[in-house]
């Protein structure tokens, strides 16, 4: 087993077009945990950790767009200043593990191992984030949703790293919620991401942990953005019950030793329903 | 005749909330586990385990594993040298698998090489041949015979009645229910390892271990090893938690093995998701109860029938069916019963001993009738319980008689004093992750509805039907100074301070120096049974009584005094008729006194045909009442508060018996609402720690506690275990308040979200 420990960008881009298929290592939360299980055995390794230049974040205050580095942290992502321009992300971070493993996992981490029941993932959907891509030949940008292809499975091609993943400031009020067995330090069975848009007058659902991917609710975000007052931030109740039920419609989930399909199904129709009443306080 | 005025913390006497002597560097990291044990040119053991719950071994082709560079030894069931099967009740369990396999996870070989990976290789290369087996997953198949026996043994490891009084009671008011409990892993954090040290010529071997009983480990390693006793040396690795899972043999039997094939020193270590396959588990069991009472509320009859699922080998089982069957009223009145139950054997994990040893799954069944009682004759849950309370001096339903102190109703009245939360529901300042689903933010106060549940429990403590239980100290006193020396294992529960507790208390010393751990002296039975501080601490109490005798003798000869007359006060020797005073350092001053000291518990017997006979040593008894916030629409739960009153006898050390009740109820709150080893098809889903879930800090309610001291006579310090009663009843005051919130019938632990709101 080689590791290999760039200190740039240039020299990590460097290490993996020399060897396309290597591991990449960030901050090892699920790399570590699968090696040590004996569940995946590597050979070439190119640990992320020390490259200064993924680990910093931008904030264009002009375009309101928050720009984080790959190797920026949980624990970041959970405190200010980037909280307070992603609340809902800042939401996730807090239910991902202990503050030891939030210390060290990262987003770009999240991004590259891409499980369905990954934390950051449903915000991330429902913020249409757009997730930076870099080669040694070259850069793309590619649609959170077009990203993820599958159960652990990106669009990232060999050769190339996830330096960064780009997301809309927006001023409505967006939040996350997860149901897991235990009240802190669980995988999610099921967890929701509601983001408002009052300037587009949009709202946005996406669903974790309840399909291969990460599902968008767009049947469910057109019936919001027609029922819901972003003036008086108000929604009937029947309306917050209608967006449940869609919620629930666009779920695929299935039955495994963390829960069943029926429980997922029912959860994340609860959860966006509360998620909805919470962004639009007023009956 | 005062005592200091100022006393040491770390030099404490009974009744001193001191701390551990291993505390600081437990919390420092620098305490050594048998996890981090090293010899010079040790060799990595590892297992290769079944992947099958039944199947038969066809062949078994080693030579892929002997080509591996690095590796030393290869092992099997042909190279036990002695006997090829061991257990703790019955030996019925193979070394290694030799034709059949009968659980996923059985160990079928061994290796020895010089690196984890080599091992991990020559495990792969090691082929298998299985002809797959029907797997008998279905305990009720084991007892009607539809399913062929998947051992030598029969599918029934043990089937006993109790029959008592009238059996034609019924009525006139009568509550019945099927009560489910699932496998509940032991879950310790320090996991299974030892180091293995071969004698010269290999005749003999040492084992560094970290295990809940040294000599039994020893008497079965000895067996399978073909050696006798003697050759076969045991010292206690440091141990990260016990709970039940370390009284049966794991690694000991292959780690000696190896060590003595290659003559080299072998570590084995365990991980996580092996140490779920090689330890024994809680068992599983469905419970039909059924009970008559009076119209008051008063309990006539009981009926019930247990069948716990043994697994594939039997372990404990036939023990921990009897602790079921035998705690079935509860610590309630009851004349007559009649009570079948069944410990069987199956192709799922083996099962034996954890925490509550067959009286969680009892208490979990009648503490679900009791509130089903109540609420049919219109009393509430604290009114039905004091009203049937079992006192001392009342006969059990296997017509023996409680002698002990019983304090049944003080536990319950005493509880129900202790103060409600003061917290709303969701906690004074809205903190959310005081509700219902903690850090996912999935609720605010207005979802959440808040409920109380009683629990309530008898325990025996020590082992039953006739054992010869025993235990063993030696304790020596030279300069002022004891050493305690003892093969009681250390687990985490505390002994090793307790012990020089009573050595400082009966000698008047300040130091105690607690002698290494291993089998050098006799045995101290097993830490387990809520055993030790009543039999090692007996035992460390006999034997320092039997140095002070000596001591008073040699101060009385060389004063001319009787030595009838003198005591310890403080850290002298006084004349309680006179003056002297003479410093036990001077007393003792050169030459030893050294006295060994067996203490056996009072004679108990089996139980006859009806389940019959005096065969418990002693009882606690503990009241638990749980408040819980419910979610009723995601079904997810906050336990908010556990107020308990716990009958102690006397609290030698108070700090130590807190420990052991917020613990206690940590796992009784973990088979409440979460711990679980789901097995689909004899195969473990989530064996890991991600997948079986521990209540965490914040799962964790406050806890308010009422010590009653109401010391036992037949106690020899007058202190009853105090470890297992928080485990059994705090699950079902749990349960009880989660169907209190909703007013829904729930019938199984671990209560899932989907049990409550699908």
């Amino acid at each position: 087993m080689s590791v290999i420990v760039p200190l740039t960008l240039h020299d990590a881009l460097q290490a993996l077009a020399e060897a396309p298929d290597a591991t990449l290592l960030a901050g090892g939360t699920d790399l570590m945990v699968e090696l040590n299980a004996g569940h995946r055995q590597v050979t070439d390794v190119v640990s992320l950790s020390r490259v200064a230049d993924l680990c910093t974040w931008q904030h264009d205050p002009v375009r309101q767009v928050l720009t984080l580095g790959a190797g920026i942290t949980y624990a970041e992502i959970a405190t200010e200043p980037i909280a307070q321009w992603v609340p809902a992300l800042a939401q996730a971070a807090r239910t991902v593990g202990s503050p030891q493993i939030r210390n060290a996992a990262t987003i770009g981490g999240n991004l590259g191992t891409c499980s369905p029941a990954g934390d950051g993932l449903p915000v991330l959907s429902a913020l249409e984030a757009v997730v930076h891509l870099r080669s040694a030949t070259g850069s793309r940008d590619l649609p959170f949703d077009e990203f993820m292809v599958g159960p652990k499975r990106t669009a990232r091609l060999p050769g190339e790293l996830i330096t960064g993943v780009s997301v809309p400031v927006l001023d409505g009020w967006q939040g996350y919620s997860k149901v897991g067995v235990r009240n802190a330090m669980v995988i999610a069975t099921a967890s929701v991401a509601l983001v408002t848009d009052p300037a587009a007058r949009r709202v946005r659902l996406a669903l974790g942990s309840v399909g291969p991917v990460i599902l968008r609710c767009p049947e469910a975000e057109a019936a919001a953005a027609t029922a819901v007052d972003f003036h008086a931030a108000s929604v009937s109740d029947s309306a917050v019950e209608h967006f449940a039920e869609l919620a629930r419609a666009a779920a695929r989930p299935i039955d495994d030793h963390r829960s069943t399909a029926a429980y997922r199904r029912h959860a994340v129709g609860v959860l966006a329903g509360r998620l909805l009443r919470k962004a639009f306080p007023n009956g | 005749m005062t005592e200091a005025p100022v006393r040491d913390q770390l030099r404490g006497r009974l009744g001193d909330s001191i701390g551990r002597p291993d505390g600081v560097a437990k919390v420092q990291g620098s305490f050594e586990f048998s996890g981090d044990l090293t010899a010079d040119g040790f060799l990595w053991g590892a297992t290769l385990r079944s992947p099958h719950p039944h199947a038969r071994i066809v062949r078994i082709d080693l030579s892929g594993a002997w080509r591996i560079s690095g590796v030393e030894a290869v092992v099997t069931a042909d190279d036990v040298p002695g006997k090829a099967t061991y257990g703790l009740i019955s030996d019925d369990q193979p070394v290694f698998a030799r034709d059949v396999v009968r659980y996923v996870g059985e160990p079928v070989a061994a290796v020895a090489a010089d690196h984890p990976d080599t091992c991990r290789r020559a495990l792969a290369a090691i082929v298998v041949e299985y002809e797959l087996l029907a797997p008998l997953t279905d305990p009720e198949r084991a007892i009607d015979g539809s399913h062929e026996p998947i051992h030598p043994l029969g599918n029934v490891v043990r089937h006993q009645r109790i029959v008592r009084g009238d059996q034609t009671i019924e009525g006139p008011v009568v509550v019945e229910g099927t009560y489910h409990l699932g496998m509940q892993d032991q879950a310790f954090l320090g996991l299974e390892a030892a180091l293995a040290v071969p004698d010269p010529g290999s005749d003999g071997v040492e084992l560094f271990v970290a295990t809940q009983w040294l000599h039994e480990d020893r008497k079965q390693i000895a067996a399978c090893l073909g050696f006798a006793e003697e050759k076969v040396r045991l010292t206690l690795g440091g141990v990260g938690g016990a709970f039940g899972a370390r009284e049966d043999i794991s690694l000991q039997v292959h780690a000696c093995l190896l060590a003595l094939r290659t003559s080299r020193p072998v570590r084995m270590a365990y991980g996580r998701e092996e140490s779920f396959l090689g330890h024994v588990h809680r068992h599983p069991c469905t419970v039909f109860m059924r009970h008559h009472a009076h119209p008051d509320g008063r309990i006539r009859r009981i009926e019930a029938r247990f069948v716990f699922d043994g697994g594939a080998y039997a372990s404990t089982s036939s023990a921990v069916l009897i602790n079921g069957i035998t705690h079935a009223q509860g610590p309630y009145k009851c004349e007559h019963a009649t009570v079948d139950g069944w410990a069987v054997r199956t192709n799922n994990l083996p099962c034996g001993a954890m925490r509550g040893f067959g009286v969680v799954q009892a208490c979990f069944a009648h503490e679900g009738q009791m509130d089903k009682l109540a609420a049919a004759v219109g009393l509430d849950p604290v009114e039905i319980r004091l009203l049937n309370a079992m006192e001392t001096g009342d006969t059990l339903i296997t017509g023996q008689v409680i002698e002990n102190v019983a304090p049944v109703a003080r536990c319950i009245t005493e509880t129900a004093a202790l103060p409600l939360p003061s917290e709303p529901v969701g906690g004074h300042d809205g903190d959310p992750l005081r509700l219902p689903g903690g850090s996912g933010l999935t609720a605010d106060r207005s979802h959440i509805r808040r409920g109380i549940g009683w629990g309530v429990a008898i325990k025996n403590l020590m082992y039953s039907e006739a054992f010869d239980d025993y235990s063993t100290a030696r304790v020596r006193l030279i300069d002022g100074v004891a050493s305690v020396k003892f093969a009681t294992s250390e687990v985490g529960q505390g002994f090793v301070t307790i012990a020089g507790q009573i050595a400082r208390s009966v000698l008047g010393v300040d130091e105690v120096i607690i002698e290494p751990i291993d089998t050098s002296v006799g045995s101290a039975g097993s830490t387990s049974a809520s055993r030790q501080t009543w039999m090692s601490g007996g035992a460390v109490d006999g034997a320092c009584r039997l140095v002070r005798e000596r001591l008073f003798e040699r101060v009385g000869a060389a004063n001319d005094i009787d030595p009838l007359r003198l005591a310890i006060d403080g850290t002298d020797v006084v004349d309680t008729e006179g003056t002297l005073r003479v410093p036990v350092v001077e007393a003792s001053a050169g030459d030893p006194i050294d006295e060994t000291f067996e203490h056996h518990h009072r004679p108990t017997e089996d139980l006859d045909e009806n389940g019959q006979g005096n065969c418990h040593t002693a009882f606690a008894f503990v009241a638990h009442r749980a408040v819980v916030d419910v979610d009723p629409e995601l079904g997810l739960v906050k336990v908010v508060q556990i107020a308990t009153a716990q009958d102690v006898g006397r609290a030698l050390n108070p700090l130590s018996v807190v420990g052991q009740i917020e613990g206690g109820i940590a796992q009784g709150l973990g088979l409440a609402v979460m711990e679980e080893i789901i097995l689909v098809d004899g195969h473990v889903r989530n064996a890991s720690f991600t997948d079986y879930l521990l209540p965490t800090f914040l799962d964790m309610p406050d806890v308010v506690i009422s010590l009653i001291e109401e010391p036992d006579p037949m106690a020899p310090l007058g202190a009853k275990g105090v470890g297992e009663p928080p485990t059994i009843s705090s699950t079902p005051a749990v349960v009880a308040a989660i169907r209190d919130a909703l007013g829904k019938d729930l019938a199984r632990v671990p209560v899932r979200p989907s049990d409550i709101c699908l």
